[in-house]
């Protein structure tokens, strides 16, 4: 029975850590309405530096803000292909994330473990060093999760927020509001792949490893938890579309660690992923009625 | 003022589908016009209006507001002082947006898009105001989403939300061509009283020619690229319905149609 809580325990934590990735894929795919493939290379670009600057290091507070700020020129560099030199959305994703694969490897090689000794945000928590680590991995990814949730929740009702609403919503609207489509649409992506590669740095200093590979399949899933949640709590008006994305996230993580318990094998994750991803897209098809397809 | 000065336009430049559709176009609208414009399909009075907003480019001559050329800036920095409401209602609101919300985007145009709270509540009643001007209830819809209005109803939204800000000319493009006959005449109707409450300066292109007739005070009609009738003030009320018909008639005989 511990066992089954202690699994329970770390899967949610995964499903906060992996959150902060949905929230970005959320701006970008239901705000934006941008299929932003960016996300498989500024995750791993996220892990990197952080994992990078832990091994130096540095505050693991501090590598989180660096995560930030990277994975913002990221999400820069595509809005920038796309907007100022007119490259299809799709591509511009795809341009800044083969360039990434190579950047992430020149950063922290194709492989790099933070060592044991090294602090990470979940072993030094002020006030919390008898906890166990499982428990502490859990308060301080729920911490990030939802207090970003209520950041992103804030951002959406300033006028800022509400001009990125409006730019996905009806891009010539704001045209006619007198402000640049396009500058609107460059912040949306700069403010997406900086969540998406703080989930990176997360994840990194949760697992003390970067992988070059990571990143791949990131997009799917981050596209499979915000259709999840925002199909299941389509019709509760008073739940916020992030919390819908935060809980979509922890659902597909369960989802994955019932077949891992099932056994199995770990070379198949993927293709399990690839599959569950079809299977959310075909039934919120199918509840929508085909009605408005998003 | 508004001058359009020997503009030219010409679309599919170098190819083969190469069309000429201004050359040495020229037209003058002073402060606290209402022009209507009327005009069989290509002759250039949509061109005309994405010429002045910037929506297309120009291959030669200038745009002046005010004595001021604009024909460089941007589309989007031209309408700092042009509001539009286009053909197609759902142009000119965010379907996903409430009322609120979308009256909020507009009462803001012209200020920066800060990380100020979006939503002023104080405003609220002021807008209800505004848009019971229209009469249509929508002042009690503060809370839906424009995309559950009807196309007449995100019309006279779109209307009330072009205008809200102060700006000083008004673009309508065919704004009445996709309702229904009764709504057209009511979203009609408050065009007019939109334009004289707030003393707008107005362009508007309709295929209607009564609505030509019976608004505005002044009347062009375009044929390829070209102002083939021009009447203002007392002369445009002396206009009827059938002087057009006969000249647009004749233009399209011309035509071939």
């Amino acid at each position: 029975m511990n066992e089954f809580l202690e699994l329970c325990v770390g899967t949610i934590t995964q499903g906060f850590i992996y959150a902060l990735l949905s929230y970005g894929v959320y701006i970008t795919y239901k705000i934006l309405d941008f299929p932003d493939l960016t996300v498989d290379g500024s995750f791993p670009l996220g892990a990197a530096v952080t994992g990078v600057l832990l091994v130096k290091g540095v505050n693991p507070y501090l590598t989180l803000l660096a995560a930030l700020a990277v994975g913002a020129m990221a999400g820069f560099m595509t809005g920038y292909i796309h907007v100022r030199l007119k490259v299809r959305d799709l591509l511009a994703g795809i341009i800044t994330m083969t360039a990434l694969f190579s950047i992430n490897l020149q950063i922290a090689g194709s492989n790099l473990a933070v060592d044991r000794g090294i602090d990470t945000i979940f072993s030094v928590v002020p006030g919390m060093q008898d906890i166990p680590l499982l428990y502490r991995k859990f308060v301080v990814s729920l911490v990030l999760a939802v207090g970003m949730k209520f950041v992103l929740d804030w951002y959406m009702k300033t006028k800022n927020g509400l001009l990125l609403r409006a730019v996905g919503d009806n891009e010539t609207l704001v045209t006619t509001l007198a402000k640049d489509k396009g500058t609107v649409k460059i912040i949306g992506l700069v403010i997406a792949n900086a969540l998406v590669a703080l989930s990176g740095a997360v994840v990194c200093q949760e697992q003390r490893a970067f992988s070059s590979t990571m990143g791949t399949g990131q997009v799917v899933f981050g596209l499979a938890t915000v259709i999840i949640g925002t199909t299941l709590f389509r019709k509760m008006s008073f739940f916020k579309a992030t919390s819908a994305v935060l809980i979509g996230s922890i659902l597909y993580k369960f989802c994955i660690q019932i077949a891992i318990s099932l056994g199995l094998p770990a070379n198949l994750l993927k293709l399990v992923t690839a599959v569950l991803f079809l299977i959310v897209l075909v039934l919120g098809n199918r509840q929508k009625g085909g009605a408005d397809h998003a | 003022m508004l001058e359009l000065k020997h503009i030219k336009k010409v679309y599919n430049p170098g190819t083969v589908t190469e069309m000429c559709l201004f050359d040495d176009f020229n037209l003058t609208v002073k402060d606290g016009e209402f022009v209507s414009i009327v005009g069989s399909n290509g002759s250039g009075k949509t061109s005309m209006l994405n010429i002045i907003c910037g929506s297309i480019p120009i291959e030669g001559g200038q745009v002046l507001v005010g004595g001021k050329d604009i024909s460089k800036m941007k589309d989007f920095q031209r309408y700092r002082t042009i509001g539009r409401v286009y053909q197609n209602p759902s142009m000119g609101t965010c379907p996903n947006m409430t009322m609120l919300e979308n009256m909020s985007l507009a009462d803001n145009k012209g200020k920066p898009f800060n990380l100020g709270f979006g939503i002023n509540k104080a405003k609220e009643n002021y807008y209800k105001e505004q848009l019971s001007i229209l009469g249509l209830g929508l002042e009690d819809k503060m809370d839906v989403k424009l995309g559950a209005l009807s196309g007449g109803q995100r019309q006279a939204a779109s209307l009330i939300m072009s205008t809200l800000t102060p700006i000083q000319f008004l673009i309508l493009d065919e704004h009445t061509a996709a309702l229904d006959p009764k709504t057209a005449e009511t979203i009609m109707e408050l065009t007019g009283k939109v334009v004289k409450e707030k003393n707008l300066t107005a362009m508007m292109v309709t295929h209607n020619l009564r609505y030509a007739v019976e608004y505005g005070n002044r009347l062009i009609m375009m044929d390829k690229g070209g102002i083939v009738m021009d009447k203002s003030d007392d002369e445009k009320e002396k206009t009827k319905i059938d002087d057009i018909l006969d000249l647009f008639t004749a233009i399209s005989i011309e035509c071939g149609n």
